[in-house]
C-alpha cells in the first residue's frame, strides 16, 4: 500500500465532478440520476479510503459508512427510476427541460 | 510496486467510464459504461482491503442498479436516439463552468494538505467479515433496522408511484393514445 491518501481522494473528487456535470448538463433524466449515482459512489470512495487509511481501522467506521450508503442509494435509484416511469406515462418524454409543470 | 499498478489501471478504468457515461449518445452505451466505471470502484474498494463492501457494490451496482436503469430505457423507449436533438441543455457553460469550480474546490485542498501523504498501515485487520457481522448486530443493529425499513418502503413505494392506474385516467390504461401504439404493441 504505497500509494498516498490523496490520490485516492483526488480520483473521487474527479469522480464527483463529472457525475456533477453530467447531472447538471444532460438532458436526460435516466443520465442525471446516473450521475447522481457517481457522486454517491465517489462519496463512498472517500469513507473508504478515510477508513483504510486511518489511524483505526479495526473500528470498521468508514466500512459500516459505505453499506448504508450503498443500500440508501439502491432505494434512491429504485425510487428515482419509478419517478420516471411515472413521469414517462403522462408527459411522453424523459427530457428534463420538458418537465415544466406539476399538474399531472 | 504492483499495488499501485493495479489502482491506477483502476482508476483510469473508473475515471474512462464515468466520463463516456457522462457523454456518450445513445443511452444504453451511457448505462454500460457506467456498470464499468462501478465495476472499477469494486475493484479500488477490494484493493483497499474492504472487501465486503467491494462485493456489495458489485451485486448492487452492477447487478441491480444497471438492470433497473436498462429496463427503465426500454420501458420509456430512452434508447431512440433523434439525431440532430439536442444532448446536453442549453446552459451548459455556466453548470461546466460550476462543475469545473467544485473539481478545484475538491482537489485543491487535497494537493495542499500536508497531512494526507502518508501511506497506509500494513497490518490490516484479518478477519474483517466477522467483525462486520458482528458490529451490525451489536452496536450498528438500530441503522440496520431502519435500512430494512426504508428498503421496504421504497420498494413498495417504487411499485405504487410505478404502477399504472387503471382509475384515474381513462384514455391512458388500454392503448396508449399516440402514435406509438401501432409500430410497438408488446411494450405497453
Amino acid at each position: 500500500m504505497t500509494t498516498p491518501l490523496s490520490h485516492y481522494l483526488v480520483l473521487s473528487a474527479l469522480l464527483f465532478s463529472v457525475g456533477f456535470a453530467g447531472a447538471v448538463l444532460r438532458r436526460n433524466v435516466i443520465l442525471v440520476l446516473i450521475g447522481i449515482e457517481l457522486m454517491l459512489n465517489a462519496a463512498n470512495l472517500n469513507f473508504i479510503g478515510f477508513w483504510r487509511y486511518g489511524a483505526h481501522p479495526e473500528a470498521l467506521t468508514g466500512v459500516m459508512f459505505a453499506i448504508f450508503s450503498i443500500a440508501i442509494a439502491a432505494a434512491e435509484a429504485a425510487v428515482g427510476l419509478a419517478l420516471v416511469i411515472a413521469i414517462y406515462r403522462h408527459r411522453r418524454t424523459v427530457q428534463v427541460d420538458q418537465f415544466n409543470s406539476l399538474k399531472g | 510496486m504492483p499495488s499501485d499498478i493495479t489502482f491506477y489501471l483502476l482508476a483510469a478504468l473508473t475515471l474512462a467510464g464515468a466520463v463516456a457515461a457522462m457523454s456518450l449518445r445513445n443511452i444504453v452505451h451511457c448505462v454500460l459504461c457506467a456498470a464499468g466505471a462501478f465495476a472499477g470502484l469494486a475493484g479500488i474498494y477490494l484493493q483497499l482491503n474492504a472487501e465486503f463492501v467491494g462485493v456489495a457494490q458489485l451485486l448492487v451496482y452492477v447487478g441491480a442498479v444497471a438492470i433497473l436503469l436498462v429496463f427503465t430505457i426500454l420501458l420509456t423507449h430512452g434508447a431512440d436516439v433523434k439525431l440532430g436533438s439536442a444532448l446536453i441543455s442549453s446552459g451548459w457553460k455556466t453548470g461546466l463552468a460550476i462543475s469545473a469550480l467544485v473539481l478545484v474546490c475538491l482537489v485543491v485542498p487535497v494537493l495542499t494538505s500536508p497531512g494526507l501523504r502518508h501511506e497506509a498501515a500494513s497490518g490490516v485487520v484479518a478477519p474483517m467479515m466477522q467483525k462486520i457481522g458482528e458490529q451490525l448486530m451489536g452496536q450498528c443493529v438500530l441503522p440496520l433496522e431502519t435500512t430494512g425499513l426504508l428498503l421496504t418502503a421504497a420498494l413498495l413505494g417504487a411499485v405504487v408511484i410505478a404502477m399504472n392506474d387503471k382509475t384515474a385516467a381513462g384514455p391512458k390504461t388500454g392503448v396508449p393514445p399516440n402514435h406509438e401504439a401501432g409500430k410497438e404493441p408488446g411494450l405497453r
